[in-house]
């Protein structure tokens, strides 16, 4: 098959200018601004199925409905924050194919009626950010993007926005708020981006591999794009595949391939040729999918089937666990993790993921026992539901399902009685 | 010298990309500019950017004890920051950024000795398949350096420390 | 009127205006949600996560629309997680449940979370015993720490937030209230999180640190001991302190507030003021005071302080009983006499004063540098007027005046005028803080600040009016002495006259009067001396409650050839010292009375320590005076001369102690059981004021002067014109007693100098300059400012410069830079 958003892997120098334009580069953007209304487009998106490629698989064509057109301006802001462990798509693409993603841009800015439009990048996409510029700046010399767009009354800027290390600016209010040049911390939801977003203006955020799908759909229609992938998810994904398997990287395939697929045609199989212990589809926010039956391989990768293995698909950052891993080791690296990218907001996430990483260090470090196990369970779930966005959820997530589905794992680490003594360590959260 | 002084095209340029009510927006591109030369946020260099943007110093420093890219004090020249997250680590991140403490002579955190390079861990920097992997931050901004060896990365440090520039492909 | 929203809280139905939050409304019906980071006064943010609670819908259906009904009530359908009550509003027909089983573990598991850190030294907390997290903790938390102690976060105990404030970073929950107090409330940022994740701390990098002039106010709605202030942290503990209702002396605003006393043994046993707070008045000071008002309570129990009657004999004092003194005193008030008393007295002392002038055939003159109360009497705000509810429809007009530093909780309130709609019009020769929230600033040169009023409608200014139902305009002496202000005075009032604003509600002229009871004297028919060293030059003097002598030499050169001088006063002054008689008076904290706001609210205060030594009251001093001469005045009860005061002044009329000190209930409900909703400000138990009536209000014809342009003085040569300004932290005398707290705000005299005049004089900013005029002289450092003309000079007042007008200076260049 070939490619669908990268397609730089399939045409050579796609990135160029030139060779974008003569595979038909921008002809869906041209054609949308002088030949559609932007209900039109919205409609084709729609009824395309495509689903936000971020993680939460919202329908995206609803989302863009849903701009508040009483408010003017809007604004529309690709999230280019990549910062999920073991999510590396984003950054391919637009080194591949920035042009494709800068046309799905485009196109989005059409339908919801924005005038300027942002991108997100993380602040160590600093390369990429100068490399974006360049390719927006040859979009506005070429006439792609400025006023009076092909004619029509339609004017359109895009913008690159650094961040600056931060992985709650994912999260879409709390990368608004950054947008805006304040610490990167979660909105209170409602108002919802669309009414209320950048600068108090009606605003879509989407990801990056969400735009880059949106040319080749406006040029081969909503059917086509239909007719890949599942009935629950349409059309291809990019897999990012990672963790201990040979041939770790990015796979666009369609939704509903199965893990095993993914990891032995594609990804080569195990390093070592070791068994699946685990797998986390979704990145470090993954509940642990326990493989201890090989029919699990076969489980297809679309939101609804993850589901039945009590997971989430997420972003598809799928990390691949062999046996010779042991879980009190997984779980302190993704609690660390989140600990440290714990924005501080709201209580149960700021006090709970260090709380959180004491118990596991404790445990990892050999020096746990059998109610620290039980205390870390407890407290991950007293977590649950409680805080202001969702990274406090997801930093549960492995907590929670590696000592629910690999008891055997954290039995092992830890000694059974009480130590003599209490443990005692200084300790002094700061910067790492 | 004020930063508008000192870059007066740039600062015209970050402050183009946002509307003019909304000035506050242009903060953290002029801090990534303030930080530039030194390698970290003086007092004075952030009282300068919150007067370009009109919020206060305190606003300021908020920002920069948020974010990790910004420093607030002056280390080495470079700072070398080894993703040891969960994807990298199941690659060897960790065995990778111990080998690196040990030929440099230098804990995680510390600075070598010349002040020249600062080794940091830092968090998913998105390139779990070409884990060991680094971003080194340093006065030509950021980049990525994949798929390294600590041989590799002991040879990149020497052609820094000759040339004094890192070289972008 | 607000539309009103019905819904069912823990069974209870509750009936809220819509837009309300779930714990606004919760608390309307007596129901308690907890709290942390949710305050009334602030934005909700949904931070601390306290508030968990179960919240349902009626159930629709998805064809029709309708309400599904079940049982015959409508069928409720309850979100799966818990949310936060502070960030959800009023719904009609929701259902909330914040003491079900699963909202009570929502409220434990965040108690517990908070717990994990915070170091639970309550024993040695100032926060103890008045303290939200103590009190949530005993409701809704955990028994035992499941967290280890030892991996505890170990903090700052003793980080200084500048001068005023001290943080202990361990007891900080993160709540940001004191940060949203800053930003939204008094629009300084100065306070901030550094760091993320549980390395957050406050922070300050303001210069000095944390730079607000409220700063004392975030320790009130601090929920935990985390900031305290450097004169209360260790002083004492809450629960060993009484309380006492008072107001404010040290501005024209009268903010009500609460005496906090306790026995102390450097007192032999007696009370000593412990602290100030805040006590609701949501008409006048919502629950806020300004660092002033809360710290320079010191010069009460001042060393200097006054405590016996004093008669000068051969030159030297002697102390005399009260008889003596007062005979003594008497004899020579007889004839002639003139009397000199400022707005630090009460109503009582300054009615009984002017009797004592109308039947001894002598003058009585307010020791004041600003004319115009005559105009504020007449066209003042009155009744029905509520800056508090000021929004759409009001335009505030502040002319010469930096309210910052003059009257800093009406700075404040016309802040959040306009963030609530309101209009606001600054007129001024330079930029104050105000300038941010205006919609229209005005510039006029230093002279022209009359022709400036008289121009209010103009063209420049007519759009600010455009859509005013009701004006406001607070006019003040930034640049302006006796004769400036009167005339200004005037102007303000003929454009509120002509506009027809004259005598509404909510519309007037306010004066940001020097003293706490200005208007007071006012209202009693106290005039000011345009030349008052010539007023006072050879006659026999009484002088109340005012320095003369250490604050203009010209006035003390006057006095020097006074015929005989009584001083009456709380501490020893430069005036007590040329006295021949000096008569020891209480402070506001030793006795009761009443003041006279510059809104012209009257508001009562009452006695909350022992007087010192022999002081007695001012207006019972004046009594016993007068009855040596032969003049009967109430001096026994003060509400009894209250009485006669009402009987006698027409704005007065129908006023008692007993009206002044009625309460009504307010919102936000503060300080009764529940210190984590509103913070430690009292609650108003003991009166909530009266406003006096206008002249213009009670329809009487309005006889104001007209404006006359004021001529400021021309520079010759090499002089520079010196104009007045006003500073909160000045040298005065309550203020300097406190100087171990407010050292580095008092700071030293400085001059403000246009950068370009500056260099023409060859100064650089920082440099000591030697500055002279009209027989004053001294030095003062030069600061810059580029809002201000080359040809004028800032010069403080009370900074050691007696400049009552602009007056012509000269500047030279110092002897030697430091």
């Amino acid at each position: 098959m070939s490619y669908v958003v990268l397609r730089h892997r399939d045409i050579p120098d796609l990135h160029t200018f030139d060779v974008y334009t003569k595979n038909g580069g921008f002809e869906a953007f041209k054609n949308a601004v002088t030949q559609m209304t932007p209900a039109q487009v919205i409609d084709v998106v729609k009824n395309s199925g495509l689903r936000g490629r971020g993680g939460a698989g919202f329908p995206t064509g609803m989302k863009w409905s849903f701009i508040d057109n009483k408010n003017w301006p809007h604004y529309i802001v690709a999230n280019a924050d990549e910062s999920e462990p073991g999510t590396f798509k984003d950054r391919e693409i637009m080194e591949g194919n920035p042009f494709q993603f800068l046309e799905g841009l485009a196109i989005a800015s059409y339908a919801v009626g924005a005038n300027v439009a942002y991108v997100y990048l993380r602040g160590e996409f600093w390369q990429l950010g100068a490399l974006l510029d360049e390719k927006i700046a040859e979009l506005e010399k070429e006439g792609f993007l400025g006023d009076k767009l092909f004619g029509s009354e339609y004017s359109l800027r895009i913008y690159t926005h650094l961040g600056a290390g931060a992985y709650i600016c994912g999260e879409e209010t709390a990368l608004l708020e950054s947008l805006e040049g304040k610490r990167g911390q979660p909105r209170v939801r409602p108002p919802f981006p669309p009414s209320v977003g950048l600068f108090g203006k009606p605003t879509i955020i989407n990801n990056v591999e969400t735009f880059t799908n949106v040319p080749m759909i406006l040029a081969n229609g909503a059917d086509w794009y239909k007719s890949m992938g599942t009935a629950d998810s349409a059309g291809v994904k990019i897999f990012s595949l990672s963790g201990r398997v040979r041939k770790p990287g990015n796979y666009e395939l369609p939704f509903g391939t199965t893990f095993r697929e993914l990891i032995y045609t594609h990804g080569g199989g195990v390093q070592d040729s070791r068994a699946v212990k685990a797998i986390m589809p979704a990145g470090a926010s993954s509940s642990l999918i326990l493989v201890d039956d090989e029919k699990i391989l076969d489980t297809p990768m679309d939101y609804a089937s993850v589901r039945t293995l009590k997971s989430e698909l997420g972003s598809a950052s799928v990390i691949i666990v062999d046996d010779s891993v042991s879980m009190d080791w997984l779980v302190n690296k993704t609690v660390h993790f989140f600990r440290h990218e714990s924005c501080g907001k709201c209580t149960p996430c700021r006090e709970g993921t260090y709380w959180m990483s004491n118990i596991i260090e404790r445990i990892h470090q050999g020096q746990g026992t059998t109610g620290d196990v039980d205390l870390l369970l407890n407290v991950a779930k007293q977590i649950q539901g409680k805080c202001l966005c969702a990274l406090g959820e997801f930093s549960t997530m492995a907590v929670v399902s590696g000592i629910e589905r690999f008891s055997e794992d954290f039995k092992n680490a830890v000694t059974p009685e009480p130590l003599p003594q209490l443990y005692v360590k200084e300790r002094e959260i700061g910067k790492a | 010298m004020s930063l508008e002084t000192k870059y007066p095209n740039e600062v015209k340029q970050i402050l183009s990309k946002y509307p003019p009510e909304h000035k506050r927006a242009a903060v953290m591109p002029l801090l990534y500019l303030a930080q530039r030369e030194e390698g970290y946020l003086t007092k004075d260099a952030m009282r300068d950017v919150a007067q370009i943007v009109d919020i206060t110093e305190t606003e300021v420093a908020a920002l920069v004890g948020f974010y990790t890219l910004y420093h607030d004090r002056k280390e080495g020249k470079y700072r070398m920051q080894v993703c040891t997250d969960l994807p990298c680590a199941l690659r060897g991140a960790d065995e990778f950024m111990n080998s690196l403490c040990d030929r440099l002579g230098i804990k995680v955190g510390e600075t070598t000795a010349d002040g020249f390079l600062t080794l940091e861990a830092a968090t998913c920097l998105a390139a779990c398949n070409r884990a060991p992997m680094f971003q080194t931050q340093g006065p030509d901004g950021i980049k990525y350096h994949e798929n390294m060896t600590v041989e590799r990365t002991m040879d990149l440090i020497a052609v820094l420390r000759r040339s004094g520039r890192e070289v972008h492909s | 009127m607000t539309k009103q929203v019905t819904l069912t809280i823990n069974g209870i139905q509750v009936t809220a205006p819509a837009g309300s939050s779930l714990v606004d409304a919760a608390k309307l019906a007596g129901i308690d949600i907890p709290v942390f980071c949710h305050h009334p006064k602030l934005e909700p943010v949904g931070m601390c996560r306290m508030c968990l609670v179960e919240i349902g819908r009626p159930m629709r259906d998805r064809a029709t629309n309708e309400i599904v009904m079940e049982n015959g009530a409508p069928k409720i359908q309850f979100l799966p997680k818990l949310e936060t009550a502070c960030t959800n509003k009023v719904e009609e027909g929701m259902v909330v449940l914040s003491q079900s089983d699963k909202a009570r573990s929502g409220q434990r598991a965040t108690v517990e979370f908070l717990l994990t850190s915070h170091p639970l030294d309550c024993p040695i907390c100032d926060k103890g015993g008045e303290c939200p997290l103590q009190n949530l903790t005993m409701a809704h938390g955990p028994g035992k720490s499941r967290f280890l102690f030892d991996e505890k976060l170990r903090l700052g105990k003793r980080v200084p937030l500048g001068d005023l404030i001290v943080l202990d970073q361990e007891r900080c929950i993160q709540c940001a209230r004191c940060i949203r107090f800053q930003d939204e409330i008094v629009g300084d940022s100065v306070l901030g999180f550094d760091d993320r994740s549980r390395g957050m701390r406050i922070i300050t990098f303001s210069e000095p640190g944390f730079n607000s002039i409220f700063s004392g106010n975030t320790t009130d709605i601090c929920p935990v001991g985390a900031l305290t202030t450097r004169d209360f942290r260790f002083e004492a503990r809450p629960w060993e302190l009484e309380s006492v209702a008072s107001i404010c002396t040290q501005c024209p605003v009268g903010c009500n507030i609460t005496l906090n006393t306790r026995r102390e043994a450097k007192a032999g046993g007696d009370f000593v003021v412990k602290r100030v707070m805040p006590r609701q008045n949501e008409e006048v000071n919502e629950i806020w005071i300004c660092d002033k008002g809360r710290f320079v309570h010191h010069y009460t129990d001042s060393k200097r302080r006054l405590k016996t009657p004093l008669v000068r004999r051969d030159g030297e004092f002697a102390h005399v009983s009260w008889d003596e003194a007062s005979k003594a005193a008497a004899e020579t008030l007889k004839n002639d006499s003139v009397i000199l008393a400022s707005g630090k007295l009460a109503n009582e002392d300054l009615f009984n004063l002017k009797a004592l002038a109308d039947q001894a055939g002598g003058k009585a003159y307010l020791y004041s540098h600003m004319g115009g109360g005559d105009v504020t009497t007449l066209i003042g705000v009155g009744e029905g007027t509520n800056i508090g509810a000021m929004g759409a429809g009001t335009t505030i007009v502040v002319v010469a005046s930096d309210l910052y530093e003059e009257a800093p909780i009406w700075y404040l309130r016309v802040k959040q005028a306009t963030d609530r709609g309101a209009t606001l019009l600054v007129l001024n020769s330079r930029s104050t803080k105000l300038d941010r929230f205006a919609s229209h600033v005005q510039r006029y040169d230093y002279g022209d600040a009359i022709k400036a009023a008289q121009h209010l409608g103009g063209i420049k200014t007519a759009e600010a009016f455009a859509n005013s139902q009701n004006v406001l305009i607070f006019f003040g002496s930034d640049g302006l002495g006796v004769e400036g202000t009167a005339n200004l005075a005037s102007a303000c009032a003929k454009f509120l006259q002509d506009g027809g604003y004259a005598g509404k509600p909510n519309s007037g002229l306010i004066g940001v009067w020097e003293r706490a009871n200005d208007q007071g004297a006012w209202e009693m028919g106290f005039e000011v001396a345009e030349d008052l060293a010539g007023a006072l030059r050879g006659k026999s003097v009484y002088i109340v409650g005012a320095d003369p002598v250490g604050d203009d030499p010209a006035l003390a050169k006057a006095l020097a050839e006074a015929q005989f001088v009584v001083v009456q006063d709380v501490m020893q002054t430069a005036t007590t010292a040329i006295a021949d008689v000096v008569l020891p008076a209480r402070v506001f904290t030793e006795r009761e009375g009443t003041l006279t706001s510059g809104e012209r609210r009257v508001q009562r205060f009452y006695a909350a320590v022992p007087p010192t030594g022999e002081a007695r009251a001012d207006y019972a001093i004046t009594a016993q005076l007068a009855s040596h001469m032969g003049i009967e005045l109430e001096g026994m009860s003060v509400s009894a001369v209250f009485e006669r005061l009402a009987g006698a002044v027409k704005s007065f009329a129908g006023l008692t102690y007993a009206r002044v000190s009625e309460v009504k209930p307010q919102w936000p409900i503060v300080g009764r059981g529940d210190m984590y909703y509103g913070g430690t400000t009292y609650e108003n138990t003991m009166g909530l004021g009266v406003h006096l009536t206008a002249a213009a209000a009670r329809g009487e014809s309005l006889d104001v002067a007209r404006a006359e342009r004021e001529s400021a003085p021309r520079p010759k040569g090499n002089e520079l014109l010196a104009v007045p300004v006003n500073k909160l932290y000045d040298r005065g005398t309550t203020v300097m007693q406190s100087a171990d707290l407010l050292r580095d705000w008092i700071g030293s005299p400085t001059i403000s100098l246009h950068p370009d005049a500056a260099k023409n004089l060859g100064v650089e900013a920082g440099d000591l300059v030697h500055i002279s005029f009209d027989g004053v002289s001294g030095e003062a450092r030069v600061k810059f400012d580029e809002s201000i003309t080359a040809n004028v000079v800032l010069v403080p007042r009370e900074m050691g410069f007696a400049i009552r007008e602009p007056i012509p200076v000269q500047i030279s260049m110092p002897a030697k830079v430091e």
